[in-house]
């Protein structure tokens, strides 16, 4: 069954054609990657799926209950409420508030109590504020975070900060973790832990997971499909050990072969 | 916390400010001079913690807040005094009507960041100021006199507390949660579901509705409106108060409004020094605290209790937290 299926995506930037004619369908479960080299339009593609910039051209459906929704123009949280989550390549958390702030902020759109609640302390203030506690916490407990609940996030050392973004993507209870750069800046070990840690929260919450990566092991590793983005044209798709032989996607990361040298 | 925890908190917390309250007035009350300065602490109270929902917690450059008094004010006047409207249903009306124009502005000004919404404000301000100026009916530039005098420290002290009781039990809420992270990073709350643009207005109405009551209860206090009174200048105090409090702190903002009221009526006697004065106070806090005294923290009775303790932790610092684990394990 179809989750994602995102058709001729494309994007102008001025005169520059950042992404073009994209097209991407994922089955619910599926891990897939996306790498090519910089600036070829890896998180321009992120950035579409999201809401963040509207393609020039193109559709993304996304299932809804029985049907797909095109979230071509809908705004970012409509986007996130619907069920898409994501992280950010250089992190982007709540820098001066507490992790615990962090990840309760993105239970907020589930909470069942508006302005008026807030300001009165209605039954379903203190029922739904103890739940998105509970919630949180445990998010925290699974990343390991709990005992630094009440860290300035900001003060988190980097892996912990990369592990507190991605417990807050979880919070909101997504279908589709879009994962931008996740091993950026990370150490062989944390590596390790990572792509453990990717396997098991997709079965554990059931994700489809669609990932950019520049690390080889990372993406070798987990994706059961790879797309190749070059100057935003997808030049290969397939099979991590296609994608390995693949000339095309050797010529783009390594340059052309000269013949005769 | 627990409901019962925090139930259990509100008689005490009451029972404190009764007892304050009492002191306060058997204290001052023989002298009309220091009630009004009272009053007037208790009005800048509002003020300034209203602000801070804006810019300290919202993240939202706002420097148009005596605007919104003056709407407030002059529609509580003109309540009063030509439709004889009782006394806090005037102030209410005001505080509205204050709040419909902060909707009004709000929604397209909210648009725009940092400096171009400083002076999208500041212009707005300047509008209501110009308009209020316009209007014989209420005196135009000579002011409107014969407002009721119906505001005694009861009043302008229980609204202060109200006022703070509100904005903190929206502050540590999930709406309110959603202003902090729009503070924080605009693109990181919309991809956590928040609707940035919807938090902006809300706390931009609500700081609005605010202001509006803490200019109602302005010109009912000295009965009298006027076009000055609601300057660019008087926003300058109020962003002053929050500044030096700690943007983001409301309790920052109740200690800096009433010190700063305190303060600037001691130094009334020096005249021209006075202005000196203060701004060097103002340099000394930028350069020495330029988050504000409080910073974006709270001051809390746990937090007092505990002051030994963080004096003896910081002589000792001790290694913090263990080695956390990877999940999956």
């Amino acid at each position: 069954m179809a989750l994602l299926d995102i058709k001729d995506l494309s994007i102008n930037f001025g005169g520059l054609r950042a992404v073009s004619d994209f097209n991407l369908s994922m089955e619910v479960g599926e891990l897939v990657g996306i790498i090519g080299p910089n600036g070829a339009g890896k998180t321009t593609v992120f950035n579409m799926l999201t809401g963040v910039y509207r393609p020039t051209k193109g559709q993304i459906f996304l299932r809804h209950g029985d049907g797909f929704v095109n979230l071509v123009g809908k705004k970012p949280y409509t986007i996130t409420q619907m069920g898409v989550a994501r992280t950010f390549q250089n992190i982007r958390l709540f820098k001066e508030l507490s992790v615990l702030q962090n990840v309760k902020i993105a239970h907020h759109f589930s909470a069942k109590y508006g302005v008026g609640g807030a300001v009165l302390r209605t039954p379903a203030y203190y029922r739904e504020e103890q739940r998105i506690h509970d919630e949180a916490l445990k998010l925290l407990r699974i990343f390991g975070l709990e005992n630094r609940k009440d860290e300035i996030s900001k003060n988190l050392p980097y892996g912990e900060q990369r592990r507190l973004e991605l417990a807050r993507a979880l919070a909101t209870s997504p279908r589709l973790l879009l994962l931008d750069e996740p091993a950026a800046g990370m150490n062989p070990q944390e590596i390790k832990d990572l792509m453990e840690m990717i396997r098991w929260i997709r079965k554990e919450f059931q994700l489809t997971i669609l990932l950019i990566e520049h690390h080889m092991e990372v993406v070798m590793g987990v994706c059961e499909r790879i797309l190749v983005l070059d100057y935003g044209l997808t030049i290969a798709e397939g099979r991590p050990e296609d994608i390995k032989k693949n000339p095309k996607v050797i010529e783009a990361y390594l340059g052309e072969v000269v013949e005769d040298a | 916390m627990t409901r019962a925890k925090s139930l259990l908190k509100v008689p005490v917390v009451l029972a404190a400010l009764a007892l304050l309250y009492l002191g306060l007035i058997a204290g001052f009350s023989n002298n009309p001079y220091y009630m009004q300065i009272l009053n007037m602490a208790a009005i800048n109270t509002i003020m300034a913690v209203s602000l801070n929902l804006i810019n300290g917690f919202t993240g939202q450059f706002s420097i148009g807040h005596a605007g919104f008094m003056g709407v407030g004010a002059y529609v509580a006047a003109v309540c009063s005094v030509f439709y004889k409207i009782p006394y806090l249903i005037a102030l209410f009306v005001g505080a509205l009507a204050a709040a419909v124009v902060g909707l009004v502005v709000g929604i397209p000004t909210l648009r725009l960041k940092g400096d171009y919404l400083a002076i999208a404000t500041l212009g707005f301000a300047e509008i209501i100021r110009v308009i209020i100026v316009n209007i014989q009916k209420v005196g135009g530039p000579r002011g409107f006199l014969g407002i009721p005098p119906y505001t005694s420290f009861l009043w302008t002290y229980l609204f202060a507390v109200g006022t703070v009781i509100v904005i903190s039990n929206f502050i540590n809420s999930s709406p309110g949660r959603a202003c902090l992270a729009v503070r924080e990073d605009e693109v990181a709350a919309e991809s956590m579901g928040v609707n940035s643009t919807k938090y902006k207005v809300v706390a931009f109405v609500m700081g609005a509705f605010f202001a509006g009551l803490g200019g109602g209860l302005l010109v009912h206090l000295l009965s009298i409106a006027h076009p000055t009174m609601f300057t660019f200048l008087k926003s300058v105090d109020f962003l002053i108060m929050i500044v030096v409090g700690g943007q983001g702190s409301i309790t920052g903002s109740v200690t800096a409004a009433s010190f700063i009221t305190v303060v600037s009526e001691a130094l009334r006697k020096f005249e021209v020094w006075r202005m000196l004065a203060y701004s060097l106070v103002l340099i000394v806090v930028m350069l020495t605290r330029p988050q504000g005294l409080l910073g974006g923290k709270e001051l809390t009775w746990e937090g007092i209790v505990n002051v030994p303790g963080r004096l003896r932790r910081f002589r000792l610092p001790k290694v913090g937290g263990g080695r956390v684990g990877t999940a999956g394990h």
